[in-house]
């Protein structure tokens, strides 16, 4: 019975020790390497004194961070990846949450980690760890032998509506759930090999990290440079033989929209897996005419969920303005779809997309309140203690009895992949001393984040001092300077007029 | 030229295009940015950007990407 992934690790260990478990095309680590590599790190924390405490791993995607997420994890602790593409003022934030006794860096991220070293906080170098640590099984057994499948494993960051991130804890028991029931739907196995497009800070990357180490799979950590080379990105899955992709949505259209397959087609894919975005059924095409035999599944799930809880294998065409659904939750998960009343909605009915399930993480990190907010007691359940997510998105049940996302239930948004709140940018914006007032609102179709602000800045400069408080994906597309904002007759920042300001109708 | 220069802008109003030599190899345009780059000039233009083309010696400056769209105008 396994209650910990470092079960996975030391029981393909022994099974493959000199296949290829993770590689980015330039260095790989067998199997072997990971569990030395891991285990020199669990072994210099423990030797240390540091156990059941978050370690932040500060390094670029590679397959030594990799080997590092695991090292946290043999020692007790649990990992928060942090990434040098991250803007200093959110790290800050994030270190301000977590307060880590050790930030564990990579050459390439040293001197920007011990910038923002803090009291109470050590810096230590990947390379200076297993250089001078070896790994000792004695130390690192006595901490196998008394952990439990409730104990964190890592904490990620999502976006926050106040500005602040909020720090999702997941446990080994929703990790193990959430691993084995995905590889019996995606149908992985030990001759998967995996192409992993998402960095390695989010809780996606769950997908291909431990399937790998429970199969004795391949995970191919794919350059983030090829994500704007489609022809190159292609020929690096033909290659490595790259067979089973779980990317965001914008990864596939990218590749489909600039007609790519005419030129060079996958030769050994054969399972698609697509999520955190509605695919545009126009694109979804071109790949399903590319690739008839492979198998196409959307997947859907909030990082609270831990990874995805909902999967639909695509098995019929659908209409140009159809969304796919996100179908069915997975084993072991039961989604309810809760009205606003706390009472559930009948068939054909909107309502909020609520998780029952092991899956379910632990809470937000050092944040009671966010957390009370939406991990609540199962309204349905009177009688004993049951906590349930709520996702904020709404969803219904098509006439197939298949589920179907509709929209958030506030303004958070899904943007190139990744989850925003437009009311964290205009809170970051806002809290610039020459803002006086800032309002955001998305362009569904072109995809962009349109921020709109009264203040004594250029549309320019505004641009530019943004780039230093947020990552990439939420940086506005479009900037927009006011002389006066339209409000609703309650005194809110009117977004439909917006709306419309920016359509040109008013 | 000043139609290309105006997309540009509009992805990031603070870069120096007229100058900047290194857009791919110094991450000032990530993969985003292409996307919309190579959407925005194929409207504009009313040119089909193969995806041969999109290679960072394609994009690394405005003159580069200027004479990409020349070249694929004259074939």
């Amino acid at each position: 019975m396994h209650n910990n992934v470092i079960d996975y690790l030391n029981n393909i260990v022994r099974i493959k020790p000199d296949k290829t478990a993770y590689s980015d095309g330039t260095v790989a680590l067998t199997f072997s390497d990971v569990y030395e590599l891991s285990g020199s790190i669990g072994t210099y924390i423990a030797n240390r004194g540091i156990y059941k405490k978050p370690i932040v791993v500060f390094m670029s995607k590679s397959p030594m961070e990799v080997a590092t997420f695991l090292g946290v994890v043999s020692a007790g602790c649990f990992y928060v990846p942090i990434d040098e593409e991250m803007p200093a003022d959110r790290i800050k934030l994030i270190l301000d949450n977590v307060r880590t006794p050790l930030i564990i860096c990579d050459r390439v991220t040293a001197s920007k980690a011990s910038d923002l070293q803090q009291s109470g906080t050590d810096v230590i170098l990947y390379d200076n760890i297993v250089a001078d640590t070896k790994r000792d099984d004695a130390v690192l057994k006595e901490i196998h032998d008394k952990a439990i499948d409730i104990d964190p494993i890592y904490i990620v960051f999502t976006s926050g509506s106040t500005g602040v991130p909020k720090g999702v804890v997941a446990c080994h028991r929703s990790v193990i759930d959430y691993i084995e029931q995905l590889s019996e739907i995606l149908d992985f196995n030990e001759d998967t090999v995996f192409g992993n497009q998402s960095p390695l800070y989010f809780d996606a990357c769950l997908k291909e990290l431990y399937p790998t180490l429970k199969f004795g799979a391949t995970d191919y950590l794919i350059p983030k440079q090829l994500f704007s080379m489609p022809y190159k990105l292609i020929e690096y899955l033909n290659e490595h033989r790259i067979n089973t992709i779980c990317w965001v949505v914008s990864a596939l259209t990218m590749v489909s929209a600039f007609s790519t397959f005419d030129d060079i087609k996958p030769e050994y894919l054969h399972t698609i897996a697509f999520g955190s975005e509605v695919f545009p059924i126009k694109q979804f095409r071109i790949w399903k005419e590319t690739l008839p035999n492979a198998t196409f599944t959307n997947l859907y799930g909030p990082t609270e969920g831990t990874g995805m809880c909902c999967y639909y294998r695509v098995n019929r065409d659908f209409a140009d303005d159809e969304p796919i659904p996100i179908g069915k939750p997975f084993d072991n998960r039961e989604i309810l779809l809760i009205k606003d009343d706390d009472t559930l909605a009948d068939k054909g009915e909107e309502g909020e997309i609520c998780i029952r399930a092991t899956s379910v993480t632990l809470g937000y990190y050092n944040d009671p309140e966010r957390t009370a907010a939406v991990f609540t007691q199962n309204p349905l359940n009177k009688a004993y203690p049951e906590i349930i997510y709520r996702t904020g998105d709404i969803g219904k049940y098509n006439d197939k009895g298949e589920l179907i996302y509709i929209s958030r239930k506030d303004y958070q948004i899904k943007h190139m992949g990744h989850r925003v709140e437009l009311g964290e940018i205009e809170a970051d914006v806002d809290a610039m001393d020459v803002i006086k007032m800032a309002a955001c609102i998305y362009d569904n179709d072109k995809k962009l984040i349109i921020l709109y602000y009264i203040g004594d800045i250029e549309p320019r400069e505004l641009d530019g001092r943004l780039k230093e408080k947020l990552p990439r994906y939420m940086l506005p597309g479009r900037t927009y300077k006011l002389e006066s904002m339209p409000f609703t007759g309650n005194g809110k920042i009117d977004r439909v007029t917006l709306k419309k300001m920016y359509l040109g109708e008013a | 030229m000043n139609e290309l220069m105006e997309i540009l802008k509009s992805l990031h109003p603070d870069v120096d295009f007229e100058n900047e030599q290194h857009l791919i190899d110094d991450k000032i345009l990530d993969s985003m940015d292409i996307v919309r780059l190579v959407t925005e000039l194929t409207d504009k233009f009313d040119i089909k950007i193969k995806a041969k083309d999109i290679i960072p010696d394609n994009f690394n400056s405005a003159a580069a990407i200027s004479a990409l769209i020349d070249r694929i105008n004259e074939e």
